[in-house]
């Protein structure tokens, strides 16, 4: 399988245009049926993806055969191949429950889907800097589709703002790819970190400025504290499995800022070492503090999980910051933890406000729910998860973070946030809990029944947060494993700068 | 030349920017369209201004580089199709919400220049 590292780009693209032609473009159950096998197609080629990379450390694909610091190449290493199966994950619980009807609303959702999915995916296994630019305006593109997928003003209004927030973005990212151009000569990741180590001291403050540029741009893209005002709006205004999927696009953007941050601006990169560190660190504890502060003032629980994306990359960025091998495999323990909670959730809220009438999923008292016991445990689930209480994920995740500080500095400055943020969400997710569950007038349910899809759909992304508890040691060695890869950049230089597979 | 080509990104840039920061949707377009065609100009000077470079090796003495002209003409690409999107939604939020303003709402608070006249707004 030589072409493996390309395949999770090329599934969706074909998958998404055959879904634009005719046998199946006019049948909505064709179109469910098949965008849900080309799902579990792209879960089958991430594992064994993952398996190679296990097997073999890092794996080029020269696109076209090219030579790789004047060609394109993907690069597949541990983290990318980790990445791509938990989106391919995700989709399944957010396209399985679309399928129990919110596909109805709009044209092309599947097809959309598809599109996006490509685009996430060639985010995470691209080598080469220009690529990653190319595989954002894809999944930005169809993400933007996706947002107004359904229509309404709610959704327009929300839409407007985030379009135009992300198109300066990538003005803004273009800007900073040309200073690195200009700057270094080359755009492919590895071999920019290798000339980043040559530069002169009159190219370093443009390359600073590049690096300082980029860092700007993906903290847009992960909402990271200036940048994070579009989140909790289009979040919470997009349709369920749209917010859902949407829970790793913030991840794509904290992915980037670990790729060029540790690769080109890492540890070995002489006087441009960590020049993110200084900022990341101090941004991604206020974001920690914003997202807390958000969620307890949220008034219905979409606005509250959107909140709890915000705390989740925070936690994840500072991790990032620490910039060593062991915080590096804490982020990403706790990406997998809170990529597939975050998505249950938001279908989660979907599923109770839809129960719930005219109050939908705020936190006012309401006429009562069918189904409470399915629901109600699911959310405890989440709730338990999400807030980093035992026995769950959460808590694995944090505590690896927690164990990653070194020194009375570092110790005293996260462990306060991170654990006070946890307070908040406890408090913040007890108070929905309470009055979305124990709160109801004596009106009788609404008539809507759920379908057992919607259901099955939440109840599978749940159960990662068991399952990775169960499975911690296997996950953690791999996590381990795939930190050091990515900060032994001497030798992620080498194997990336062979080219050819 | 380099210059007069700094000048001019630099004034795309800071005219695009302040058309950006606008409450109406049409001026946002422009800006953004400003500061894309900014950013065009500037990728294409980070492979260095040459006069007579030819992008194939062999045809001249000098030759300029070919990269920078493949990643503007597919940031232009891009641009357009981003550009067309957002012209498309900005007359279906102007449709959908009944004004051009980017939050969906006219701001109802008198604005400074009114309230130094004294107007109502």
């Amino acid at each position: 399988m030589q072409h493996l590292p390309i395949l999770p780009i090329v599934i969706p693209l074909l998958a998404g245009v055959l879904l634009l032609l005719p046998p199946l473009c006019h049948s909505l159950p064709r179109q469910r049926v098949v965008a849900v096998a080309v799902n579990l197609a792209l879960i089958v080629t991430t594992i064994a993806l993952l398996q190679r990379t296990q097997l073999e450390g890092a794996i080029t694909y020269a696109l076209g055969d090219w030579p790789s610091p004047f060609g394109i190449v993907l690069v597949a290493d541990r983290i990318s191949a980790l990445l791509t199966l938990l989106t391919s994950l995700l989709s399944l619980g957010a396209l399985l429950y679309a399928c129990a009807g919110d596909d109805k609303n709009g044209m092309y959702f599947h097809p959309l889907f598809m599109f996006q999915l490509m685009g996430v995916n060639g985010a995470f296994l691209t080598g080469d800097i220009f690529n990653l630019f190319v595989f954002f305006e894809v999944l930005l593109i169809a993400s933007y589709a996706l947002l107004i997928h359904g229509g309404g003003k709610q959704k327009t209004r929300a839409a407007v703002h985030y379009v135009i927030i992300n198109l300066v973005g990538s003005c803004l990212f273009l800007f900073a790819l040309g200073t690195l151009y200009g700057v270094l000569g080359t755009l492919n990741i590895a071999d920019m970190a290798a000339k980043a180590t040559l530069l002169g001291p009159d190219e370093q403050p443009l390359a600073k400025a590049g690096g300082l540029l980029l860092l700007a741009v993906f903290g847009l893209k992960a909402a990271l504290l200036p940048f994070y005002f579009w989140l909790p709006r289009s979040y919470s205004s997009a349709s369920a499995p749209v917010a859902a999927l949407f829970a790793i696009m913030t991840k794509v953007g904290a992915y980037s800022i670990l790729r060029i941050h540790t690769t080109i601006f890492g540890a070995g990169a002489g006087a441009l070492a960590e020049i993110a560190t200084p900022w990341l660190q101090p941004l991604a504890l206020l974001t920690l503090i914003i997202g807390s502060i958000g969620a307890l003032a949220s008034p219905s629980l979409r606005t509250l999980t959107a909140n709890l994306t915000l705390v989740s990359m925070g936690i994840l960025l500072t991790a990032i910051a620490l910039q060593r091998a062991d915080a590096t495999a804490a982020a990403l323990y706790y990406t997998i933890h809170t990529t597939l909670i975050t998505g249950a959730l938001f279908l989660l809220a979907d599923m109770i406000g839809r129960q719930r009438g005219k109050a939908e999923d705020r936190f006012v008292a309401s006429r009562r729910m069918q189904r409470p016991v399915a629901l109600g445990v699911a959310f405890i689930i989440a709730a338990v998860a999400v807030t980093g209480a035992p026995p769950l994920s959460g808590f694995v995740g944090k505590v690896l973070l927690l164990q990653a500080t070194e020194g009375p500095v570092e110790t005293g400055l996260i462990w306060p946030f991170v654990l006070i943020s946890g307070l908040a969400a406890i408090i913040a997710l007890s108070r929905a809990g309470s009055s979305l569950f124990w709160r109801h007038s004596e009106d009788a349910p609404v008539a809507e029944p759920t379908p057992a899809l919607r259901i099955v759909a939440v109840y599978l992304l749940l159960a990662a947060s068991p399952l990775l508890v169960v499975f911690g040691g296997p996950v953690t060695e791999f996590t381990d494993a795939a930190a050091t890869q990515l900060h032994d950049s001497a030798a992620l230089t080498g194997m990336m700068q062979q080219g050819g597979s | 030349m380099e210059g007069v080509y700094a000048f001019c990104v630099g004034l795309l840039t800071a005219c695009g920017v302040f058309l950006c920061l606008r409450g109406r949707t049409f001026s946002v377009v422009l800006g953004l369209t400003l500061l894309s065609y900014a950013v065009n100009l500037f990728l294409f000077a980070s492979g260095r201004l040459t006069l007579y470079g030819v992008a194939v090796l062999g045809s001249s003495e000098k030759y300029g580089d070919p990269l920078p002209q493949a990643l503007v003409l597919t940031a232009i690409v891009i641009g357009f199709a981003m550009t067309a999107f957002l012209v498309i939604l900005a007359m279906r939020s102007r449709a959908d919400l009944g004004n051009d303003h980017v939050d969906g709402r006219i701001p109802s608070e008198p604005s400074m220049v009114q309230r130094r006249t004294g107007r109502k707004g």
